[in-house]
């Protein structure tokens, strides 16, 4: 019987990509109104972890449980909102700030039917959130990188999630607008929605942070009270000839036209 | 002579009409996923359905659908696992498509003249259950790719962040390109296998240069593709030329016109973009800078100079200085 603030639930985690074993024995559970901090260094699994905790990356082993229900069953996709690691919000034709968000709405709409007040106010909502109020109608195209980067979160925010998944969100961001991000981050914080982001460095998100995980070559290395840096854990396995291993797992990028490599992105 | 009052022109008009709405609104999707040429790849292979249908006497048109759509859906197996090679998959089945209809054609004992109709079009010889399905076809086109325009667009844009809202992607992926398929065989009476991905993409490319938000972006390329459909045919009927040619050079002269409006409209956006005015992180009192010269001009809404907004005040935009009006003098911004 699961409890019942128990927001994501991984078991035994384990992930393969082209191959190769890039998570292994993950276990980790986070409850409602958790602030959780993934960090580590590239090709750690960071990124990996929070998306196999959304079935973006197929686990080979163990098992994944959102709200209490197991992953293949999971259907309440509206209570969870997701900032991918991207880095701009275009796509080959244009599109306005407010159509992108409006993406963010779509769990709770049926197909067919138009928006509902509701939705529409939620989405302008979201913009006003972000702090684009003044460029709802404009094309993404034109907003810069950071600007871009507020519209994906503002998609998020749009479905008025109680779990927001956030992967390097603040990747490439200046220091500025990194404060307005954890100032928007902060008001989610306030209202107990839980958050688990992936991250380099905390940066001005740091007082936020209730909880660091730092992911090392695909396993948990560290678990507990917030750390700064990936790189403050102390190595804990200090017997084991790590040092000594030249490279971290990865999955070799050689594709062919039809080829399961294709899945590692 | 009244070429209009002819039964055949009037059912090219109609065909061309319904296909030159449907066409852009599928292409509107494939160009979101930067697959403009899919159109082109689905037609090649549908030559092999053409050709299928001329060796067992089927209906060339039928044959041409399944194998189109069985085309579409192997490209998208291939664009969903192929990864970055994707496109030289595609390559091999497009050659192979066109190699293959080519090769059953000389089997079936048809001559060039006939393979031509499929690959430039024959809308002159449309009868009246072709037109039928042609509208049937094209409403069901229209009415999906509007329909579901909210949820098609998110799949479109963000595959993984549609996942993530609980959309079936591969579902609407799969959707897409059927959709794509059974665009080309209706297209194909209009302007033939070979030119009917013009027709999909050439209205997008055009309605881009005007538009800022993807709803105009699909109805305009609608309009045009309409546009430029219905002028070809009612060119070709008054001028002995080929109707498919002259739909697809008129949608390309649409783009020969609206690419520099667009060019100059981009242009006098990115000018009039508010400089940016961020709050300083670092704190710095960086202290004002007064326009050296004697500044005998006065800036106002009507100087000349290019006023542009920055935070609570306007910069005028000055040989490639800022000048901002502060008390009696102007400040360097």
């Amino acid at each position: 019987m699961p409890m019942s603030d128990e927001v994501v639930r991984v078991v035994d985690g384990g992930v393969v990509l082209g191959g190769r074993p890039v998570l292994r024995g993950i276990d980790l559970t986070v409850t409602a109104g958790e602030v959780v901090a993934v960090l580590g260094a590239n090709g750690s699994g960071k990124s990996t972890l929070v998306r196999s905790m959304l079935g973006l990356a197929p686990l080979r082993r163990g098992s994944v449980s959102l709200f209490g229900t197991p992953l293949a069953q999971f259907r309440d996709w509206r209570r969870i909102g997701f900032v991918p690691q991207r880095v701009t919000a275009t796509s080959g034709v244009p599109a306005s700030v407010r159509e992108v968000v409006a993406s963010g709405r779509l769990a709770h709409r049926r197909p067919l039917r138009p928006a509902r007040r509701v939705d529409r106010e939620a989405v302008r909502a979201a913009i006003d959130a972000v702090g684009l109020g003044e460029r709802v109608r404009d094309g993404v195209a034109t907003l810069s990188g950071g600007q871009q980067q507020r519209v994906l979160i503002a998609r998020a925010l749009a479905g008025e999630p109680e779990l927001l998944v956030l992967d390097e969100p603040t990747a490439g961001v200046d220091l500025a607008h990194q404060d307005a991000f954890a100032g928007i981050v902060g008001r989610l914080v306030e209202r107990g929605t839980t958050i688990v982001l992936v991250a380099h460095e905390m940066g001005p998100l740091e007082p936020l942070i209730g909880r660091t995980v730092v992911m090392r070559e695909g396993r948990v290395a560290y678990d507990g009270a917030p750390l700064e840096s990936f790189q403050d854990v102390p190595h804990a396995h200090a017997h084991h000839p790590a040092a000594r291993r030249a490279h971290v797992d990865y999955a070799p990028d050689v594709r062919t036209p039809v080829d399961p490599l294709g899945e590692q992105r | 002579m009244n070429l209009l009052a002819l039964e055949f022109v009037q059912r090219a008009l109609l065909a061309a009409f319904v296909t030159g709405l449907a066409a852009p609104a599928v292409g509107t999707y494939l160009v979101q996923r930067r697959q403009a040429l899919m159109g082109d790849g689905i037609g090649h292979v549908a030559v092999t359905g053409v050709a299928l249908g001329l060796l067992t006497n089927t209906s060339p048109t039928f044959t041409a659908v399944v194998v189109a759509i069985l085309g579409a859906l192997v490209i998208e197996v291939v664009r969903d696992r192929g990864g970055a090679s994707g496109d030289v998959a595609l390559a091999l089945l497009f050659y192979g498509g066109i190699a293959g209809g080519v090769l059953l054609i000389g089997l079936a004992d048809q001559s060039a003249a006939t393979l031509n109709r499929y690959l430039f079009g024959s809308i002159t010889t449309v009868d009246e259950a072709d037109l039928w399905a042609t509208t049937a076809l094209a409403v069901v086109i229209v009415v999906v790719a509007l329909g579901l325009a909210p949820r098609l667009f998110a799949v479109a844009h963000d595959p993984e962040f549609a996942q993530v809202a609980g959309l079936q992607i591969r579902a609407y992926n799969v959707l897409v390109s059927v959709l794509a398929a059974v665009t080309v065989t209706v297209a194909m009476r209009t302007v033939g296998l070979l030119l009917v991905s013009a027709l999909m993409v050439v209205p997008v490319a055009t309605a881009q240069q005007l538009t800022r938000t993807f709803r105009d972006t699909l109805v305009l390329a609608m309009g045009l593709g309409t546009l430029a459909s219905v002028g070809g045919i009612l060119v070709s009927a008054n001028v002995d030329v080929a109707p498919g040619a002259t739909i697809v050079l008129l949608a390309l002269a649409g783009f020969a016109l609206a690419w520099p409006v667009g060019v100059w409209l981009r242009q006098r956006r990115r000018v009039a973009e508010p400089f940016a005015s961020e709050a300083d992180p670092f704190q710095l009192d960086e202290p004002h800078t007064v326009v050296p010269e004697d500044h005998g001009h006065q800036h106002g809404p009507d100087c000349g100079h290019t006023a542009v907004r920055h935070g609570d005040h306007v910069d005028y935009v000055h040989d490639g200085h800022r000048h901002a009006p502060h008390g009696g003098h102007y400040d360097e911004h």
